[in-house]
């Protein structure tokens, strides 16, 4: 009948092909979403979830210390390990803490931030504000990250202006303290563009409202700003929690004698001892945590603010 | 306009990367090279580009682990040689990572010192898993201005006086040196060889070195790292290569290296050729150039190190009068005698028992010593 | 609305997250004209030279241009897969709609050392040689989300009605993708592409693991940082990155309005 229809109104046979094709998919949504979906859900599954796979099942193997070739037995031995040696319960505890810490310092600093840029800013200043936080993820984070050492060090930028103002020196060079002000840096626009997406869409209605049934400016802060701007918050927290987490640039270049990531030990497993089990067994404490905090981001609504 | 603008500024870093992929194109080949830093300097890579037509890539690796793993990566295929310490090439080679070389391919091998040519660290059964090149000892660098009275033991870097100011490298091999530095001031623990330590010698080393770590300022991972604190005053003594303080002294800075009296770790270095390399024809050509009288001489002054080539003593003079002398490149054997080489930790001691420890401890330590 | 108090001090504020933010690239720029390789604080003496030497360094254009092709593919194939799955997850409800979100967005959840070692262990296993290809999958994978989300999000303020009526109009599938949807989510697609290429451009720790021998920009940064003899090459070259892509940056914002992470749009 559609074809009958399609040579009545005289198209050409590529053209009516085109319209069976597209007629049946339309008849039948579910077919056209799976078209759709299998490409890239196909190559996440055959690229990267194998791949994930694959590492973790390696993590109930071990090396052999000599050849360095993988020994495929089942062995707990090395989360034995991991568990029995204080050592790596610190330096989980460091990293997940040194996490946490960026991702509050970065939200309280992003959050004026953006409110500025979504609520006061004029226009132009807003867009202005825009590609001056975009911007700094085009001058290379290896380069930013070494500009801090130059900034940080004993003789450096930070030391030498304190003194000229006569202050006392700071002197956090090569600390963890310094470690969570050059992450805090480094992923700062991952936090505020986020929660500045979140605050842009709170309709001017709502605040009104809220002033209108006599709340003052703080109330209407805690009680409609702040809810409405959750999702955006926990949104950049996912980047300046997840990337904290998995670095292992940053604690070699700025951190100092007590400074090891997850990342470090997982990386020297890898490349010094040439170690892929123990690595992947460690790395499953960053895949834990980060599934966890996923789901409860989710709950939030966080996905939806990306 | 602004669209204009962007296909200007697009054609500029399109235009900016063609000349670079003519360059590739030569005939020679690639290769692809893991080194330590300096070891691949323009000084000596650039004429060996132009004359034999191959492209040299270098990958700087911080430690003969990295190298190990580097060398197996993705089957072996990925790198063309590698400029092996004592303390990886016999893994490489018992790897078979590493392919045996001819010698006599390489017209400057006859002027090699003797000591130099069949090696242990890069003969086995009398083939040559490569060729050596230089070698040296890990000194100790200090501050001339900071550090007085100038300083004469490794005892430095282990006492107070320099606490907060003190770095060492992060390599599981560091070990060795807190072991040598136990073996001429404890000699009750009985250490015979900073490699080859049992238990209780290995425990005493670590709890010097768990001591030490309060009053270092980092541990350096990176060459440039060490330059820096030195540079930027976070650091005034530690341990160190050549390499850092001929950077330094370059730059004006106020340092001055020594071997303590204690003698030093060391190592000797061979370009080591990829069992599966596709250039090996470029390989052999490297193996020889870098061989050369004149182009050990100037990796010697640009490293800070010991040739292998008798001949480069005098060329190394031509370059910077005295140098030969500095280095040792003339009276070699008595200064080799000073330095323990790197050589890889294995349970067998070397005396029958097998109750030393091994490398894999070695890092395990090394790993928790960082915490 | 806001009090003048209230807005002044945000003023203030803004303008120190900004110094924040803007100091260490200042540095970076201001050492691309240090006299000395060894860099120490403050600049002991001024001179161009760098920059003659970093433009003509045949193994910096060699990365550059890796790194170009590399982001120039990964941003392709995140365009194709990332629209594909948005536009499947927009139109269709069904089972587990949700985790294709959750699962598109892991790669970047997750740190990247474990991805960066994942993949390497994988690409050994099928024997893949590493290079350009194993970099752009390896890139791909993150940067997939980055364009899904824009798009997602814009598919969701653009009307069905509207290509429901092109088709009442008699317009087959194809043309109402090309004439109605594609020009709707266009801007959407610029953004996120723009962004992908930004991420692919600057990554390390993935590339690491999948480049071989191969050097991308970030990591012969890397191996100048670690041999740091000629450190303000690398200042110079981030400094006219920046100088060439603060054009199209501006550019894309002004065809978008608004902003989140992942959704530039």
């Amino acid at each position: 009948m559609a074809a009958g229809l399609d040579a009545a109104q005289g198209l050409s046979p590529a053209r009516r092909a085109r319209r069976r094709v597209g007629g049946a998919l339309f008849r039948r949504p579910w077919l056209k979403g799976l078209a759709l979906l299998a490409p890239p859900v196909g190559a996440f599954g055959f690229f990267y979830i194998a791949a994930l796979v694959v590492l973790f099942v390696s993590a109930f193997w071990t090396v052999d210390a000599f050849t360095g070739e993988l020994v495929h037995r089942w062995t707990f031995d090395n989360f034995r390990t991991l568990w029995q040696e204080s050592a790596y319960r610190t330096v989980a505890l460091r990293t997940v803490w040194v996490a946490a810490a960026v991702t509050v310092t970065d939200a309280v600093i992003a959050f004026p931030f953006a409110y500025y840029m979504a609520r006061v800013a004029k226009p132009r200043v807003r867009a202005a504000l825009f590609v001056l936080v975009l911007l700094p993820l085009w001058a290379s984070y290896l380069a930013r990250i070494y500009s801090w050492r130059l900034i940080l060090d004993h003789d450096g930028l930070l030391n030498w202006s304190a003194q000229k103002l006569g202050l006392p020196a700071p002197g956090i060079e090569y600390t963890n303290t310094a470690m969570w002000v050059v992450f805090s840096y480094i992923w700062l626009p991952f936090m505020i563009l986020p929660v500045y997406a979140s605050l842009e869409r709170i309709p001017q209605s709502y605040l009104e409202a809220s002033r209108d049934l006599g709340a003052r400016g703080f109330r209407t802060l805690r009680r409609v700003v702040l809810p409405l701007a959750l999702p955006g918050v926990v949104a950049g927290s996912i980047f300046t929690f997840s990337l904290t987490l998995g670095d292992y640039i940053t604690p070699t270049l700025i951190g100092g004698t007590s400074s090891q990531f997850i990342g470090n030990v997982v990386y020297d497993a890898v490349n010094q001892s040439s170690n892929l089990p123990f690595g992947a067994a460690f790395a499953v404490v960053p895949v834990v945590v980060m599934g966890a905090y996923l789901l409860v981001a989710r709950r939030l609504g966080a996905f939806e603010a990306l | 306009m602004n669209r204009r603008v962007m296909l200007v500024a697009v054609a500029a870093a399109v235009g900016l990367s063609f000349p670079a992929a003519g360059v590739t194109r030569a005939n020679g080949g690639t290769l692809n090279m893991i080194a330590w830093e300096g070891y691949t300097q323009p000084q000596w890579v650039n004429p060996f580009e132009k004359q034999t037509g191959c492209k040299v890539v270098p990958k700087y690796a911080g430690s003969s682990d990295e190298m190990v793993t580097l060398m197996r990566s993705g089957g072996g295929s990925q790198y063309d040689m590698v400029s092996a310490s004592g303390d990886a090439s016999l893994r490489l080679i018992y790897g078979h990572d590493v392919q045996p070389v001819d010698p006599s391919k390489i017209p400057d091998f006859k002027n090699f010192n003797k000591a130099f040519q069949s090696p242990p660290n890069n003969t086995v059964g009398g083939k040559h898993y490569g060729i050596s090149l230089q070698w040296g000892p890990n000194t100790l660098l200090y501050n001339t201005q900071k550090v007085t009275p100038a300083p004469t033991s490794w005892s430095a870097i282990y006492s107070s006086k320099y606490a907060g100011k003190i770095t060492v490298p992060d390599n599981p091999i560091q070990i060795a040196d807190a072991a040598l530095y136990l073996m001429k001031t404890q000699p009750s623990l009985g250490i015979k060889d900073p490699y080859e330590l049992n238990q209780s010698q290995f425990d005493a080393t670590i709890s010097l070195l768990k001591k030490q770590k309060s009053l270092i300022k980092k541990y350096w991972a990176l060459a440039s790292d060490e330059i820096d604190l030195f540079k930027n005053g976070d650091a005034v003594i530690g341990a160190s290569w050549p390499y850092q303080t001929n950077t330094l002294i370059a730059d004006k800075a106020p340092v001055k290296d020594l071997i303590p009296k204690e003698g030093a770790t060391g190592w000797l270095d061979t370009w080591m050729v990829s069992a599966h390399t596709k250039n090996l024809d470029c390989a052999y050509k490297w193996l020889a150039w870098i061989s050369t009288p004149k182009v050990q001489a100037e990796q010697a002054i640009y490293f800070g190190e010991t040739p292998v080539n008798s001949k480069a003593c005098a060329w190394m003079d031509k370059l910077s009068k005295g140098s030969c002398e500095q280095y040792h490149a003339n009276a070699p054997l008595a200064y080799f005698k000073q330095i323990y080489f790197w050589k890889t930790p294995i349970a067998d001691c070397g005396n029958g028992q097998k109750n030393c420890m091994d490398y894999t401890k070695w890092q395990q330590a090394w790993t928790q010593l960082k915490g | 609305m806001e009090q003048r108090g209230t807005r002044i001090a945000l003023g203030v504020w803004v303008g120190l997250v900004l110094l924040f933010l803007y100091v260490p690239i200042v540095v970076i720029c201001l050492y691309a004209f240090n006299k000395s390789n060894v860099q120490s604080w403050p600049i002991s003496g001024w001179t161009t030279h760098w920059f003659g030497s970093a433009i003509h360094n045949g193994d910096m254009q060699q990365a550059l241009w890796l790194s170009l092709k590399a982001a120039a593919l990964a941003t392709v194939a995140a365009i194709a897969l990332g629209s594909a799955a948005a536009f499947g997850v927009h139109r269709f409800r069904f089972f587990g709609r949700e985790a294709v979100s959750f699962l598109l967005v892991l790669p970047i959840a997750l740190p990247g050392i474990i991805t960066g070692m994942a993949l390497n262990s994988y690409f050994t296993f099928w024997k893949l040689n590493f290079g350009l290809l194993t970099i752009v999958i390896g890139h791909a994978t993150f940067c997939v989300v980055v364009v899904y989300n824009n798009v997602l999000a814009r598919l969701r303020r653009v009307p069905g009605s509207l290509a429901e009526a092109s088709m009442d109009l008699g317009a087959d599938g194809w043309q109402t993708f090309r004439f109605v949807t594609l020009p709707s989510i266009s801007t959407a697609l610029v953004s996120g592409g723009l962004l992908a290429f930004a991420l692919s451009f600057d990554e390390v720790i993935v590339t690491t693991f999948t480049a071989g021998a191969q050097n991308t920009l970030p990591i012969w940064i890397f191996g100048q940082i670690r041999l740091g003899q000629q450190l303000p090459q690398v200042n110079v070259v981030v400094f006219l990155i920046l100088a060439v892509t603060i054009i199209p940056v501006a550019l894309a914002q002004r065809l978008t309005s608004e902003s989140g992470i992942l959704r530039t749009e």
